[in-house]
């Protein structure tokens, strides 16, 4: 009846998962109960878990990823204390079956669930504002696809407290991750929450492709197109193409484990390398998906703050399209010490440096950018300065593992993963906290707090580099990733200054909470408060609009003639929002409980399918399948907002803001 | 008073470096053979290459940064300003021209750091054969010539090439030994070859550089470098104890265990690699000097039953 399950999944012997799980319940209460009573069930429902606006949905993945930041820092420091105190004997506080769930999930949260929907996020955010459009080109996948996201992390968490996670890495490679090694539910936990997530990001790359291809401004020809939306463009492409092989080589490990089939056992002749190449096919593109919007939104913030244009606009979009090309060109740099022969090493050593670059073009570009402007020093732009420095250190350590002979020493080492916390976080996660604080006035109507929001960068910035320098110089001394405790005595200090480090960006997570706490508490101030819609003097189209902006975006849908079409207009004194006070009636579509729907049913499946419950697995695919089919079917998907009605949203805020500037 | 000041800051940089060095042994560029010898000027020759951009790179945006701030107002503004030829060229040109000479040398390194490459030995040194077969979670070395094995240290001639075959009798882990340079996947049904040498008597650490579980952590080994004299001793110390590891005894050893002691072995069976290779292989095996699947034979197999 239950599959597998029983009160012994439960793992009440381990104290540390029974005082989260306590906590969990304790703050979990807490928020249900505040919103029962304060009787906003209805309001969540309505206006936001059902809604289709990009911009409700944007809104609910960066809390999304926010959330899923909390775990996966947790999970974080917990490893970097392990690690300062196991040491010389003492096996620390974390044995390593509870110890390599936690590198585990640390991994596949931040990658999926953090970096993901932030990224998500923020092409919710604005790309549609950006290009000029009414809603993404599917407001309908857009729900599921965050649905999917969100139930794919519930998943993960819920392994915390009933049965185990994975132990095997983040990318659970076999022939580790089969039944013949791994036979518990860990691993069937990361295979669900990935195949159910992967439906959310796949569809998320393909609403945006169509919606950048297809709803476009009238006259936003190609080379008109602000960087960002080249940058969401070409993640998308890359999202279509890899997220399905990341899908295959998934439910290839699945069919090894349900069915006892051999594509990556050790014998009957499967074969592990098949799993690696496809794995990182994958999960190397999988990297520029993430890291090309953080690029995207340093080439509107840099010119934004710098008071100019941004320097080599063409070069930008050929780096960013090169970049996305070469990214498939590149994989096998993540297994060279397979025993390929020096040809092929080579071939793919070569292609990865070459990608450096593009990349390396991008960095100039900001910083000619700058050069030559009036930097205004917004905490945007010290993310974005900080962004530079780092990312360029975290870019030479790349290029390093990328020749074959460096990367024989180097590979697996704490080097790899001091450079690859050195990129992502020195270039993803800076890039996707300065475009929330950059963008955050435009889709919620007021500013984010400066201070906290400064504060929040130095703790992380030099958090990061006590956190991550230690970990090269560890890489040198030969320490290798995913160790649970350690006798070498010139091993321990570096330990203990990444800890250091860890505490630091720990204050930074902190700052950065408070930072939303304060700009909520006081964002009815009237220095915080934006009514113009471009409080930065920005020169792209989403300025243009209200903020935040209506559920249509724009009451008449702007006409673009250059690049940084905003400038443009301002600068010759046109007034796209009024165009002689003439609406018309706006097709919109409907909000629908689908898409929470299909996600509470794929939830059930996952769940039921890690614990063998067949029957419920059952119930959940039908449910799935057939939410689908009925929403298919349904016609009432959609309406109409009266011209009188967009002419009363329009006039009322055209009295907004002449009240602000009579003040 | 100037030249002073020099000289004492110059004093207290070169103090600190030192304290920094020998606070931190940097195995990996303090190599004790050629093969990590040769990683280390690789290692040293692309960082400096890079450094030609990295480090004016970090300089211009600090000081950009600082000098076109809002508050400097002396500072020049070109509001319009966003394309120049001059500094495109510089920007794609000198990158590129960097590029190229590390895709020069990474070819060449790549074929003369090949793991799969043997080492040239001083003449009338014949290289010596070690079997590697990684196991959970502990590391079984085989050698065929002496017909003895160990588990968890290696010992080694200095100065003599070491041929290791590698493979695996579980999942995936990476034999590697820092002070001496590369690494090598150990895979099950497959072997892959590397070819070390130490050059100065030593205790150097091994380990497992490919996470494979529970027992992970332990999975070290020494690996000891040695005279002539002491590893011929050494030979016969192993040969005094009283396990053998034949088709009998090997799955006690192969059952999982974590922090495995030193254990001698003071026979092997022939061709115990060949089977450990071939149990996942259908009973076959590559022959390394053809290239052609060989059969292995079958009576060593049917003893040594799969863990599953």
């Amino acid at each position: 009846m239950l599959g597998r399950l029983s009160l012994s999944a439960i793992p009440l012997d381990v104290p540390i998962l029974v005082g989260t799980f306590i906590g969990v319940l304790i703050v979990g209460v807490a928020v249900l109960g505040l919103i029962t009573y304060y009787g906003k069930w209805g309001y969540l429902w309505k206006e936001w878990f059902t809604s289709v606006d990009h911009k409700r949905l944007a809104v609910m993945y960066i809390v999304l990823a926010l959330v899923a930041l909390a775990r996966g820092f947790a999970d974080a420091i917990m490893m970097r204390t392990q690690l300062a105190l196991a040491y010389a004997g003492n096996p620390g506080y974390l044995p390593p079956h509870h110890y390599d769930q936690i590198f585990s999930a640390h991994g596949t949260i931040m990658i999926f669930f953090l970096a993901m929907a932030f990224m998500t996020g923020l092409f919710n955010f604005i790309v549609p504002l950006q290009i000029g459009a009414r809603d993404v080109a599917y407001p309908f996948l857009n729900n599921l696809s965050f649905w999917m996201t969100a139930v794919a992390f519930m998943l993960v968490n819920v392994s915390l407290f009933i049965g185990e996670f994975s132990q095997c890495g983040w990318l659970a490679y076999p022939p580790l991750s089969e039944m013949q090694f791994s036979p518990g539910v860990g691993v069937d936990y990361y295979i669900w929450a990935i195949q159910i997530s992967g439906v959310g990001t796949l569809l998320t790359g393909v609403n945006f492709f169509v919606t950048i291809v297809k709803m476009r401004a009238p006259g936003m020809s190609w080379l008109k197109m602000p960087v960002f939306t080249w940058t969401a463009f070409c993640s998308s492409i890359l999202i279509m193409a890899t997220f399905p092989v990341l899908t295959v080589a998934v439910a290839l490990l699945g069919l090894d484990r349900y069915f006892g089939m051999h594509f990556f056992t050790n014998d009957g002749g499967g074969n592990q390398m098949l799993y690696l190449n496809l794995i990182w096919a994958w999960g190397h593109p999988e990297v520029y998906i993430l890291v090309l919007p953080a690029f995207g939104v340093f080439s509107e913030v840099v010119p934004a703050f710098s008071g100019k244009p941004l320097f080599g606009y063409k070069t930008m979009v050929y780096a960013t399209c090169s970049i996305m090309v070469l990214s498939f060109l590149v994989w096998v740099h993540h297994f060279f010490t397979m025993g390929a022969g020096p040809d092929v090493n080579a071939f793919f050593g070569i292609a990865t440096m070459i990608i450096s670059i593009p990349t390396g073009v991008k960095l100039f570009n900001w910083l000619f950018t700058m050069y030559k402007g009036r930097i205004q020093y917004h905490a945007c732009m010290y993310w974005a300065v900080g962004f530079m420095v780092v990312f360029t250190i975290g870019g030479m350590t790349g290029v390093m593992m990328a020749i074959p002979g460096s990367d024989f020493v180097l590979h697996n080492s704490l080097f790899l993963i001091a450079h690859f916390h050195n990129v992502i976080i020195g270039g993803v996660y800076f890039g996707y906290v300065c475009g929330m604080n950059f963008w955050a006035p435009k889709v919620l109507g007021f500013k984010m707090n400066e201070a906290w929001g400064i504060r929040a960068f130095w703790f992380w910035l030099v958090g990061f580099f006590f956190a991550f320098m230690p970990l090269y110089v560890l890489g040198f001394e030969g320490m290798t990733r995913r160790i649970n405790h350690y006798d070498n005595p010139a091993w321990h200090p570096w330990m203990l200054i990444a800890e250091v480090g860890a505490v630091l960006i720990l204050f930074g997570v902190v700052c950065q909470l408070m930072q939303i706490f304060v700009s909520i508490r006081d964002c009815n101030k009237p220095e915080n408060r934006d009514f113009t819609g471009d409080p930065w003097n920005g020169r792209t189209l989403e300025w243009s609009t209200s903020s935040p902006p209506p559920v249509y975006n724009y009451a008449i849908v702007p006409h673009v003639s250059t690049l940084d079409a905003f400038t443009h207009d301002k600068e010759n004194g046109i007034d796209t929002r009024q165009a002689g006070g003439q609406y018309e009636a706006i097709h919109m579509p409907k909000n629908t409980a689908s898409g929470i729907c299909a996600g509470a049913f794929a939830l059930i499946f996952g769940f039921a399918a890690v614990w063998y419950i067949w029957w419920l697995a059952a119930i959940g695919l039908v449910g799935v399948i057939a939410t689908v089919i009925a929403r298919s079917a349904n016609k009432d998907i959609d309406y109409y907002i009266p011209a009188e009605e967009v002419a009363r949203i329009e006039n009322e805020h055209t009295r907004k803001l002449m009240a602000q500037a009579a003040e | 008073m100037k030249n002073k000041l020099l000289a004492r800051t110059a004093r207290l940089g070169g103090l600190s470096s030192a304290l920094l060095l020998a606070g931190c042994e940097l195995d990996v560029l303090d190599p004790k053979g050629p093969v990590g010898e040769g990683v280390k000027t690789l290692i040293t020759t692309s960082v400096i290459a890079m450094l030609i951009v990295v480090v004016p790179t970090i300089i211009l945006t600090l000081w950009f940064a600082w000098q076109y701030r809002q508050s400097n107002t002396s500072a020049e503004y070109l509001p319009k300003w966003s394309h120049s030829n001059k500094i495109e060229v510089v920007i794609w040109g000198v990158p590129s021209l960097i590029i190229l000479f590390l895709a020069v040398i990474t070819y060449q390194t790549c074929h003369s750091l090949d793991p799969y490459k043997p080492l040239e030995a001083e003449a009338n040194t014949k290289p010596l054969h070690v079997q590697v077969v990684a196991q959970d979670w502990k590391w079984l070395f085989i050698y065929p010539e002496q017909g003895i094995a160990t588990v968890n240290q290696l010992a080694m001639p200095v100065n003599t090439p070491v041929d290791f075959d590698i493979t695996s009798d579980s999942v995936m882990n990476s034999f590697f030994i820092p002070r001496l340079g590369s690494m090598i996947y150990a895979m099950a049904g497959m072997q892959t070859q590397l070819h070390l040498l130490a050059s100065e008597p030593g205790d150097y650490m091994g380990e497992s550089a490919n996470y494979s579980g529970r027992g992970f952590s332990d999975m070290r080994f020494h690996a000891l470098a040695m005279s002539n004299d002491e590893f011929n001793a050494w030979v016969e110390k192993v040969r005094a104890s009283s396990e053998q590891l034949d088709s009998q005894t090997y799955p006690k050893l192969a059952a999982p265990s974590e922090a495995n002691p030193v254990e001698y072995f003071a026979h092997v069976e022939p061709g115990m690699f060949n089977t450990i290779v071939a149990k996942y292989n259908n009973g076959m095996v590559m022959d390394k000097s053809t290239g052609k699947m060989i059969q292995v034979q079958q009576s060593a197999m049917s003893d040594m039953n799969m863990k599953e």
